[in-house]
């Protein structure tokens, strides 16, 4: 449980002269539920785009599995094992809750253009069903049987937070991200996602990063914690130290912190 | 797709296999069976004019098919499909000129369409919404003009003659013989196309179109997918166009103007965006059109209304300005086309009379 699954070193990202991250450097073992908080625009879902592909930094390193993945193109880390979800929702909308999640198992799957046009021929029909069943559990695990035909943009919003959760499992990922995946729920919908986040790492072994606003759920769920203010990184530690540390306390409140202070502004 | 409410009561799948199967329940797979053997035997009782205008549905449909799976399935528009059903007419003239047998050479066009349709496809799958209307628009005016200048391609403004349809030495042109080709040709490439769209590629075809970032984090390339897109569709227009030009006889660069591509628009548009189906409902709609018309416009012969609006004179103007209102009004009241109409068509008889 020491290995370090994914080693985040000292990314900077710009967007011309903003800074959206300075030096974040962090890593998450394998098995472990780590999670990511801060005040809106901190730079928290920048770095999960960061560790997604979608944005590549301008300085450090992100390596996954002792590789280097920081230029890796963002449908290249389906196959290495990179799952995520999305802060706003990102179903395939007009297709099947079950076509969405099977568009998850896309890297897993070897059927094409022709294979697929022929069906029956050629073994497609045969790789479908295997991977029908496998979809299946994911389905059962994340208890949206009833759905599984509907469309996914007719669902209402907490159905729709899980079938995207779903389709991240379908991925087989060693490493999710998980980009609020309780926001706009109500308790209990809370308390059941919390659970799904639980059991995935648990049960099926899957190391999470997961960004949410819920103090009381990341307290309770995660193992460490770390918190990004203005694109920087502030604090990591237990969940219970980072409770008691000032510099998180004063940027949620807005009191002064000298770390924050601009470097340029303290050299001058 | 979403067609599980039609199942009727009781009717329980009990393997996933019977899940993913086209026809949801017997009865659709016998009435699909049923209506193409009842096709088959259409030129035993239809006249040549009737055959003519299921020959046109036929070719029509297939080009027209191909290019909702590009701006229908994967989310991309397209102003030039004409030029590439014109391309795949040409090209099969071309090789059953140069000794290939009609049938391969109409396949062998198709792949020679799916060729150009890439190279266009490789810069235009790069840009998206109106940047990319303009680069096939693009692909529209240069193949036209290549079409033009290629004499010894095209045989220029001339034109040129195309061979016909013969297999095993056995000639297929004419009315009554060549409907069975094209028949054939229809099933097939429907069928392939509906398998496409349940399995691996034809889903993310879908998923570039429905949200394109979270696609790309599920492992799909989306330069390959779009680019795909165009090569797919450019297959269809060229099998399309080359059936045209054997069952014409006679392949001309006249009519493969924008205007025809609009045409192959509305057809996808009034049929519905994202159907396999949908394609062929709305190219018969777009056939049936003008003849409909015609047929308007001769039975109003000689009354008050033919001597107002000069309707023998007026009918081809009049046609395009049907057109041009029917895709509107479609826009406006069904922007799902037909494919939807009929869905819940089928929907209302399941529940009747309880409808609500």
């Amino acid at each position: 449980m020491t290995t370090a699954l994914l080693d985040v070193r000292a990314i900077s990202l710009r967007f011309g002269g903003l800074r959206a991250l300075s030096e974040v450097g962090f890593s998450v073992n394998s098995g472990e539920l780590f999670s990511i908080i801060g005040p809106n625009g901190a730079g928290k879902t920048s770095l999960l785009n960061c560790i997604s592909g979608r944005y590549s930094p301008q300085d450090g390193e992100i390596r996954f599995e002792g590789r280097d993945i920081t230029r890796q193109k963002p449908s290249k880390r389906a196959a290495i094992g990179i799952g995520r979800t999305f802060q706003n929702l990102a179903l395939f909308s007009h297709m099947s809750v079950l076509d969405n999640i099977m568009v998850g198992r896309h890297h897993l799957l070897k059927n094409n253009l022709f294979t697929g046009a022929l069906y029956w021929i050629g073994g497609a029909q045969k790789e479908e069903l295997q991977h029908r069943r496998k979809v299946e559990d994911v389905i059962d695990f994340l208890d949206i049987q009833h759905v599984r035909k509907a469309t996914a943009g007719t669902l209402s919003y907490g159905l729709r937070k899980r079938v995207e959760l779903a389709r991240a499992v379908a991925l087989e990922p060693k490493l999710i991200l998980l980009d609020e995946p309780m926001a706009g729920m109500n308790l209990e919908e809370k308390e059941d996602m919390a659970r799904y986040i639980v059991d995935l790492n648990e049960e099926w072994g899957m190391t999470i990063i997961m960004i949410e606003h819920d103090m009381g759920v990341v307290m309770d769920i995660s193992h460490r914690v770390m918190v990004l203010d203005f694109g920087r990184k502030i604090a990591e530690g237990l969940p219970e130290e980072i409770l008691a540390n000032p510099h998180v306390r004063k940027a949620y409140l807005g009191e002064e912190d000298p770390l924050l202070e601009e470097p340029e502004a303290l050299s001058a | 797709m979403a067609m599980d409410t039609l199942r009727p009561c009781g009717d329980f799948r009990s393997s996933y296999g019977a899940d993913q199967t086209i026809f949801t329940t017997r009865l659709t797979l016998a009435f699909l069976i049923g209506g193409i053997a009842l096709l088959a035997l259409a030129p035993l009782f239809l006249s040549n004019y009737f055959l003519s205008l299921l020959i046109q549905i036929g070719y029509l449909g297939i080009a027209a098919l191909g290019l909702n799976i590009l701006v229908g399935f994967s989310g991309q528009i397209s102003i030039g499909h004409a030029v590439f059903y014109g391309f795949g007419g040409f090209a099969s003239v071309f090789l059953a000129e140069h000794g290939v047998p009609v049938p391969i050479a109409i396949v062998l066009a198709g792949l020679w369409t799916t060729a150009v349709g890439l190279l266009f496809g490789i810069p235009a799958a790069r840009v998206k919404g109106l940047y990319l209307a303009i680069a096939t628009l693009a692909a529209q005016f240069i193949l036209q003009d290549f079409f033009v200048r290629a004499e010894w391609f095209t045989g220029g403004t001339h034109g040129a003659i195309a061979p016909p349809f013969e297999i095993f030495g056995y000639d297929m042109s004419g009315d009554q013989r060549y409907f069975y080709v094209v028949l054939v040709f229809v099933v097939v490439m429907y069928l392939f196309a509906t398998n496409l769209m349940r399995t691996r590629d034809g889903r993310a075809l879908i998923a570039v179109r429905d949200h394109y970032l979270s696609a790309e984090m599920m492992g799909v390339n989306l330069t390959k997918y779009r680019t795909m897109a165009f090569g797919i569709s450019s297959f269809y227009a060229g099998i399309g166009g080359a059936l045209y030009a054997h069952y014409i006889g006679y392949m001309s660069v006249e009519g493969l103007d924008i205007l025809f591509s609009i045409q192959f628009l509305a057809m996808i548009i009034i049929g519905g965006l994202g159907s396999v189906m949908g394609s062929l409902l709305g190219t018969i709609f777009m056939v049936l059109l003008p003849e409909m018309t015609g047929a308007l416009a001769s039975a109003l012969q000689g009354s008050a209304i033919d001597k107002a609006l000069h309707l023998k004179d007026g009918i081809t103007y009049m046609r395009e300005m049907l057109i041009g209102a029917v895709i509107i009004l479609f826009l406006i009241f069904e922007p799902d086309g037909l494919a939807h109409r009929w869905r819940q068509i089928k929907a209302y008889w399941k529940l009747y009379p309880f409808s609500y």
